[in-house]
Order: C-alpha cells, then sequence, then structure tokens
C-alpha cells in the first residue's frame, strides 16, 4: 500500500502546486490519477517517485516512511517510474536501457517479448540509440518498456503513458496493464486523460488544483467524470473518447 | 620483456602470451619483439628509428601489432613508422601505445606514422593509448599521423585515450584521391590536470571522396581540451565532422571545427555540441536504480562507446 498524507509540494519559485494531497494507493491494483491540466498530477507522481520532495507531509510505502528516500533509494525499493517526456541519451542503446532496467543482461528473446508489448520490433531497435533518431512516440514506447519490465518494481508509477503512441500501441499498452493486474502483486499507478484506461482501473482518484476532489472506486467515479462534471474537473473531450 | 610492458600490452592491444601473426612490439626504445608473415613484412629502417611495415596487396583480413611501450621515467622515445599498404590488400593494424612513470621526470613517447595505402586496399588502424604509474614526472603521448589515400582506398582510424596520459599533442593530416574514403573515430577522457590537444586536418582532392571525422570527449576534474578540425574540399567530395563533448566539474574544452569548400560541388557538414550531461539523464538512470555516481559513469562509458 501506497499512503500520501498532508502532501504539499512548491516550485522553487515558491509557487505552491500540490496543496494537502491525502490519497491511499491500495496495493496490487490499478489507481488511475485524473484532472484538469496543471492540476498537480505530473508533480504527485514525481513526489511519489523521489523527483521532487514534498515540502509537507508523509509518503509510505507498506507502512515505511520513504518520504526522504531519494531516487535511487525508492527505485530499489520497488517504485519504477515512466516519464512523460522520455529522456534522450547519446551512447546508450535500446539494449543497454531494458537491460539497467531489468538488471540483467538480457538474451534476444527476452528483448523481443520486451518490445513486442510495446509494439516495436527487437531486431530492428534493440541496437538503436535512444537518442533523437528516435521519434517520440518511439522514445515513448521504450521508456514505457523501462518500467514495465523493471526488476523488483512493487509500485509502477506512468505518466501520461497514452501521449505520443499511436492507437495500435496503445491497444497493446491496454493489454500489458491489463496482463500486470491479472498477474497481481503489483501496485500500478497511472496519469491519465484517457477514458479507456479509466476503464480498466480499480480505483481513481480527480485531482485538481493541487487537491483530490474525489476519489473512489472506478464505478463509483467514472460515470460522473463522463456525464456533466467533467467539464470543471477533467479535460475528456465532448466526445467522452479523447483527452483535450 | 619487462612485467610493466606486458600489463600496458594487455591494457593496449589485448595481449595474452603473444601475438598471432605479424608483430613487432617496442619497448623503452628499443625491440622487444618482431615477426614477419608471408603477406606482412617488417623491417627495421636504417636512417631513423623505426620501421617499414610492407603489406601486400594479397593480404586478406589479416592483423599487424604496432604497439609502443615506455616502462619508466627519463624515457624519450621517437619512433618513425611508415605503412606501405599494396593496392587491394585489407588489413587491420593494432598500435596502441602506452607510458608507465613511477618518477619525477617526464616519460615521453612520439610516434610518427606514415600510412601510403594503395588503390583499392582498405585498412582498419586501432589505437589505444593510456598512461600508468604513480610518479609525479608527466606521462606524454604525441602521435603525428600522416595519411595518404590512393584511388578507391578506404580507411578507417579508432583511436581511444582514456585516462592517465598527462599531456597529448595528436596531429592526424589526411590526403585522398578519387573514390577513397576515410573515416577517423576519436574518444577521449582527460580528468586531473591532463591536458589533451587533437589536430586533424584532411584535404579531398579526388572526385567523390569523403570523410567522416567523429570526436567523442569528456573533460573532467580540470583537465583541458583543445580540439581542432578542417576538411578542405577541392573537388566534389563530401565531408562530416562531428564533435561533441561533455563536461564534468571544472573541465574545459576548447573546440574550432572548420571546414573549407574550394569547389561548388563540396559538400561540407560540421555539427558541434559541448555541455554538461543533462540533468534528466541522470535522474532516469537513478529512476532505474542507479546512484548518481553510477549513473554518470555510465552515460560517460555510452558516450564514449558510441
Amino acid at each position: 500500500m501506497l499512503e500520501l498524507r498532508g502532501i504539499h509540494w512548491k516550485t522553487p519559485e515558491n509557487e505552491e502546486i500540490v496543496k494537502g494531497i491525502d490519497l491511499v494507493i491500495p496495493k496490487g491494483e490499478l489507481t488511475v490519477i485524473t484532472g484538469p491540466n496543471g492540476g498537480g498530477k505530473t508533480s504527485l507522481a514525481k513526489i511519489i517517485a523521489g523527483l521532487y520532495t514534498p515540502s509537507e507531509g508523509q509518503i509510505l510505502l507498506n507502512r515505511e516512511d520513504i518520504t526522504h528516500w531519494d531516487i535511487t533509494k525508492r527505485a530499489r525499493g520497488g517504485i519504477a517510474y515512466a516519464f512523460q517526456q522520455p529522456v534522450r541519451f547519446k551512447g546508450l542503446s535500446v539494449r543497454d536501457l531494458l537491460e539497467l532496467s531489468a538488471g540483467e543482461t538480457l538474451e534476444e528473446a527476452r528483448l523481443c517479448t520486451m518490445l513486442s508489448t510495446v509494439g516495436l520490433c527487437a531486431q530492428e531497435y534493440m541496437d538503436r540509440q535512444v537518442d533523437a533518431s528516435l521519434s517520440g512516440g518511439e522514445g515513448k514506447r521504450i521508456e514505457i518498456a523501462t518500467v514495465l519490465f523493471r526488476r523488483d518494481a512493487q509500485v509502477l508509477v506512468f505518466d501520461e503513458p497514452e501521449a505520443g503512441i499511436d492507437l495500435w500501441s496503445f491497444t497493446n499498452l491496454i493489454d500489458a496493464f491489463e496482463s500486470l493486474k491479472k498477474e497481481g502483486g503489483r501496485t500500478l499507478v497511472i496519469i491519465s486523460h484517457q477514458e479507456r484506461i479509466m476503464e480498466i482501473a480499480d480505483h481513481i482518484a480527480v485531482v485538481a488544483d493541487g487537491t483530490v476532489r474525489s476519489f473512489g472506486k472506478r464505478d463509483e467515479i467514472l460515470p460522473s467524470l463522463l456525464a456533466g462534471e467533467r467539464c470543471a474537473l477533467c479535460p475528456i473531450g465532448d466526445s467522452g473518447k479523447e483527452a483535450c | 620483456m619487462k612485467s610493466i610492458t606486458d600489463s600496458l600490452l594487455n591494457q593496449i592491444s589485448d595481449f595474452k602470451e603473444g601475438f598471432q601473426g605479424a608483430y613487432n612490439i617496442r619497448e623503452d626504445g628499443g625491440c622487444a619483439g618482431r615477426q614477419s608473415t608471408k603477406n606482412i613484412r617488417i623491417e627495421s629502417k636504417e636512417e631513423n628509428p623505426g620501421i617499414n611495415i610492407h603489406i601486400s596487396g594479397n593480404t586478406k583480413n589479416e592483423t599487424v601489432y604496432i604497439p609502443a611501450c615506455v616502462t619508466k621515467s627519463g624515457v624519450h622515445d621517437l619512433v618513425y613508422n611508415d605503412f606501405y599498404v599494396e593496392e587491394g590488400a585489407d588489413v587491420i593494424i593494432i598500435a596502441g601505445c602506452g607510458v608507465h612513470s613511477d618518477g619525477g621526470e617526464e616519460a615521453a613517447h612520439n610516434g610518427i606514422h606514415r600510412f601510403f595505402v594503395g588503390k583499392n586496399a582498405r585498412v582498419l588502424y586501432q589505437e589505444k593509448h593510456i598512461g600508468t604509474g604513480t610518479g609525479a614526472g608527466q606521462r606524454k603521448i604525441d602521435p603525428v599521423t600522416e595519411i595518404t589515400l590512393d584511388e578507391g582506398a578506404c580507411m578507417e582510424i579508432d583511436t581511444t585515450q582514456i585516462s592517465g596520459v598527462t599531456r597529448s599533442d595528436r596531429s592526424t593530416t589526411a590526403v585522398l584521391s578519387k573514390d577513397a574514403k576515410l573515416i577517423i573515430h576519436e574518444r577521449l577522457l582527460t580528468d586531473g590536470s591532463e591536458r589533451a590537444n587533437s589536430d586533424f586536418s584532411v584535404t579531398l582532392e579526388g572526385e567523390d571522396s569523403g570523410v567522416d571525422l567523429i570526436s567523442r570527449s569528456v573533460a573532467k576534474g580540470n583537465s583541458y581540451q583543445e580540439y581542432r578540425s578542417l576538411i578542405r574540399g577541392n573537388c566534389r567530395c563530401s565531408g562530416h565532422s562531428e564533435c561533441d563533448a561533455i563536461l564534468v566539474g571544472g573541465g574545459i574544452v576548447n573546440a574550432a571545427p572548420a571546414l573549407y569548400a574550394g569547389h561548388i560541388d563540396a559538400s561540407l557538414i560540421h555539427e558541434a555540441a559541448i555541455g554538461k550531461i543533462a540533468g534528466e539523464q541522470i535522474t532516469k538512470l537513478c529512476t532505474l536504480g542507479l546512484t548518481e555516481e553510477e549513473a554518470v559513469r555510465k552515460i560517460i562509458e555510452g558516450f564514449l562507446k558510441q
């Protein structure tokens, strides 16, 4: 279980983005955090992964206080984080990055499994550099793979995994999330505006203006999001299918 | 052969109890071992210290090792090695240099290599430079490389200087004939108070000749690097140079790449980037469980490997 207690966070310019968030993310389940852009969702994900240190509050992982753990310690403690904007490296290959993530040397068959899960062909991509030669969508899919297959990860945090990837890969991604759910044991936290991701969630939290506006089981939250309240809280478009 | 030489050879040329094929081992200005083969003949120069290496046109995929080692302070080794590569040959030349110093005096190696590469011949030239030892004396390596590529010849140079050489002055010049190709990969890492200068000058004289010059360097500590490159295109030709450097701590890089297009159909490109490691790269690797130090090491290793 991941528990956030009274979390506040300010930018270096002293602007308060997260304004007292209390949230209990159930172990082994999929929780989607949604809400309008600029509402604090990404900041919250970064606080969980240790990229941002809260100015107030406490973070507990399986009842252990991890508030002051740095990024490395949290990663080793089982928290994995997929960036919204994939990071580029001059000189690291896709294979290098996936091996760092898996913590071992990977056979081609294993690389093939990992990359095909995100819709990429291992033969074509494993020796490619993770640099500007990759398109935004390719980089994003590799970023997601580094988290899907992280060794010993208990909590997997994805920041808008749907952004920048094509429909076919998105369908694969939904399948991958569902498989992880079926396997059980791992906690998934997904920042998303996508209805299809919300549809597979166990819980949904709506975060706006740095606070949790509502949190509950999917069937309690999703209908209200899709019915009218969405304009105030959530950037789901008029079609009810796509993000704004 | 001294044990220090043995250790240096191991690091610069994967020496394991001996070399297969043709070789010449230079140790403190003398010859510590030599072997010619049917296709590769190595002989001493008469007028200067050094050797002539004759590579016949029948050479296919053969390797010749020409390492040089300086094992102590006070040695200033100067050597002239000339490589004559006949038409149609295909050869790998491994020519690293290791300089060891435990004393207060300077230990230095200055290798002047000339390559005369015949028509349609192919050469892969690998060169690794290292400095070892705890002495206060400078460990210097000043390689001078002069290359002449005949029509259709192709030469690839892979040069690496990763640690321990306190001063280096590299000068590489090349003249390319019709359809000749030259590829140079330089990898350089300096640390502490080390200084390294690299100077490349390539002249494209023959139609459809081409050069690809890629330099990757990392300047750590208070080290200082100077990089100069000049590609001159005097005909229809193509030239590309790419100079990327990472700064860590107080490292300084002074890079001045230059292009000279002396013909309307000379197509020359230069790319350059110098900067510190992006914070988000370190952060990403930390989210995979690496410490900051491990992340920096991994990023540098990957950058120099490329």
